[in-house]
């Protein structure tokens, strides 16, 4: 499968990544060539294999649903939003979504 | 007195605990060769500070008897690993600056055991790559050189910095993270022993996540006790990462010594590829009959779905890779551009800025692998591709105890060699991946030099969770090799 300069494009922007117009066609290229040698997976018999998502054999696991002691407990928003590159009163500071 | 950066983490630990060297002499020694080793570019950051006052600490700790394993022993850490009040990049322009509000399960276990912080180390960016050149760092350059020539050297990746730093001598032992070979590679190109542990035995709470369902963390050291001595500290349960297994770790280093006498070593038929130097092939004989005088038994084996790994790899990883980097927006931490009028362009414009071409290459194949119309075609067939290699391990290690294959394909590559390809690249780790993909455990333990004087190591394989075997294994091996070549050291 050989992927195109729109389709660069249209991935580009689901990625959320600008990539200038000159990159594109590159791009499409680099990308083309490693698609095009994953290709080879179509030789290799699946009828009927389930697909793996992960090799632990576990349940996930439960927990009390209570606050958590630590980093991963709540009640600490300063360090939530310490290395925000804008905050305001430990709120993330984006620009205006909706108008 | 010797200088006690030339002791191994196994004979500082002991003359540590015998008081022979106390942990600020030995800090302050590595501390010293890393300050005359910025030719090779290995540490990102080094916290010389706080290396002091941890070494200080220990060294009361030991005056009075107490201190756990590593008391007192310096370490460098793998900038993965989210380390407190610490910068922590990943190797990314889009993270520099970040600094974690806390501390990784691996390291706070290492610095509950007593370790000292030497500083972090440089990368491939998100640990992409096999060359440590795609960090935003700049290249770490391998302390080894091909016998009369002075080319600068990769020293493998994605854990470059900690392979070259252990090989240098900067520090005994340092952190890595193995996603489809990251850490045995490496390892494999620098002489130093590498280990990735079973997926589950070591916490990834705290651990940048590149691809969440192949990442493990493992050390790399100068010998095989040292990574022994190492993973028992790193390895564990941890109700923070869900994938973590709660089973008791064992003592590996009591697994050291012990005979492979009737043990059943597997030599995959598959693994002898077309275009490999011959000497990797001859070390690998070389190493079936080490292990047959210690009494093993060699057993020739098939994995025919070898050559599949690489492929399958290669849509499984973007495509984790693609959801787990979409947290870099900006917002909440790391580099946002200058450049927007709106969020769209905000987002859009701070990737672009923060992201280096490898990669958003694998987030895009990732974005598009996962894109409806192809994900059945793509990620659906590779997780079905995986299953089958997964029951081909499965099945092979119901034979045999072991798998012994080569490490990586070639020694050494010269920076700058293998970028303009990306597939050439990726063809590193064809012998390392597939124990990623069907989550084992497997090493690498430095056996040979080849003619230009440059390492070449062996990989083990074992069953999930036995570690022990493979440590028993892999010292066969190292005492069978005697591998004690070290780099002259140019970068001085």
């Amino acid at each position: 499968m050989s992927i195109d300069k729109d389709t660069v494009r249209r991935v580009a922007h689901l990625a959320r990544i600008a990539e200038p117009e000159e990159r594109l066609a590159p791009l499409a290229d680099e990308l083309s060539g490693i698609l095009g040698w994953i290709e080879q997976l179509n030789e290799v018999d699946i009828e009927g294999v389930d697909a793996m998502a992960s090799t632990v054999d576990v349940i996930l696991p439960m927990r009390e649903d209570v606050l958590q002691d630590g980093p991963t407990g709540g009640g600490q928003p300063d360090k939530v939003t310490a290395n925000a590159p804008k905050s305001d009163d430990n709120f993330f500071v984006v620009p205006k979504v909706v108008e | 007195m010797s200088d006690p950066a030339d002791l191994s983490l196994g004979d500082l630990r002991d003359a540590l605990k015998s008081r022979s060297v106390s942990s600020l002499e030995a800090t302050d020694a590595c501390l010293e060769r890393i300050a005359k080793a910025g030719a090779l570019n290995a540490f990102v950051t080094l916290t010389a500070e706080r290396a002091r006052e941890m070494a200080k600490a220990s060294d009361e700790k030991l005056a009075n008897g107490e201190g756990g394993p590593l008391e007192g022993v310096p370490l460098g850490i793998k900038d993965l690993f989210c380390t407190e009040g610490v910068q922590t990049t990943a190797g990314s322009n889009i993270l520099r600056g970040f600094t974690p509000t806390y501390e990784s399960t691996v390291t706070s276990q290492l610095w509950c055991d007593g370790a000292v912080m030497l500083g972090k180390l440089n990368m491939d960016e998100f640990a992409m790559g096999s060359s440590n050149e795609t960090s935003y760092f700049g290249p770490v350059i391998n302390p080894w050189r091909k016998k009369g020539g002075n080319a600068r050297l990769a020293p493998g990746g994605s854990s470059g910095g900690s392979s070259a730093a252990v090989a240098a001598a900067l520090c005994p032992g340092a952190t890595a993270t193995d996603t489809g070979g990251s850490i045995r590679q490496p390892a494999s190109l620098t002489g130093t022993v590498g280990v990735k542990p079973t997926y589950g035995r070591v916490s990834r709470w705290g651990i940048v996540a590149f691809a969440s369902s192949l990442d493990q963390a493992g050390p790399i050291t100068r010998n095989v006790r040292d990574a022994a001595i190492m993973l028992r500290s790193m390895a564990g349960h941890d109700a923070k990462d869900s994938t973590s297994i709660d089973r008791p770790v064992p003592d590996y280093e009591a697994a050291l010594g012990k005979s492979v006498k009737g043990l059943k070593i597997g030599v995959p038929k598959e693994y002898r590829l077309e275009g490999m130097p011959a000497e990797i092939e001859q070390l690998w004989s070389k190493g079936a009959e080490w292990m047959r005088e210690a009494g093993a038994e060699i057993v020739e084996i098939s994995l025919p779905l070898t050559k599949y790994a690489l492929p399958v790899y290669y849509i499984v990883a973007p495509a984790e890779a693609s959801s787990n980097l979409a947290r870099y927006d900006g917002v909440k931490y790391g580099h946002r551009t200058k450049d927007y009028n709106d969020i769209l362009s905000m987002y859009e414009n701070t990737r672009a800025e923060g992201f280096g071409d490898e990669v958003k290459r694998r987030i895009l194949i990732g974005t598009y692998v996962l894109s409806a119309g192809y994900y059945d075609a793509y990620y659906l067939r590779a997780q079905k591709v995986r299953k089958r290699i997964f029951d081909e391990f499965t099945e092979a290690f119901s034979k045999v105890d072991l798998i012994l294959t080569p490490s990586a394909p070639s020694a050494a590559f010269a920076i700058g060699e293998k970028m303009s390809d990306p597939v050439q690249m990726y063809l590193n780790d064809v012998f390392t991946v597939t124990a990623n993909l069907a989550g084992l455990p497997g090493a690498s333990v430095p056996a040979g030099l080849d003619k230009d004087g440059l390492p070449l190591g062996l990989q083990l394989l074992a069953k999930p969770f036995d570690e022990e075997t493979m440590f028993s294994g892999m010292h066969v091996l190292e005492q069978a090799a005697g591998f004690n070549a070290k780099p002259d050291a140019w970068w001085t």
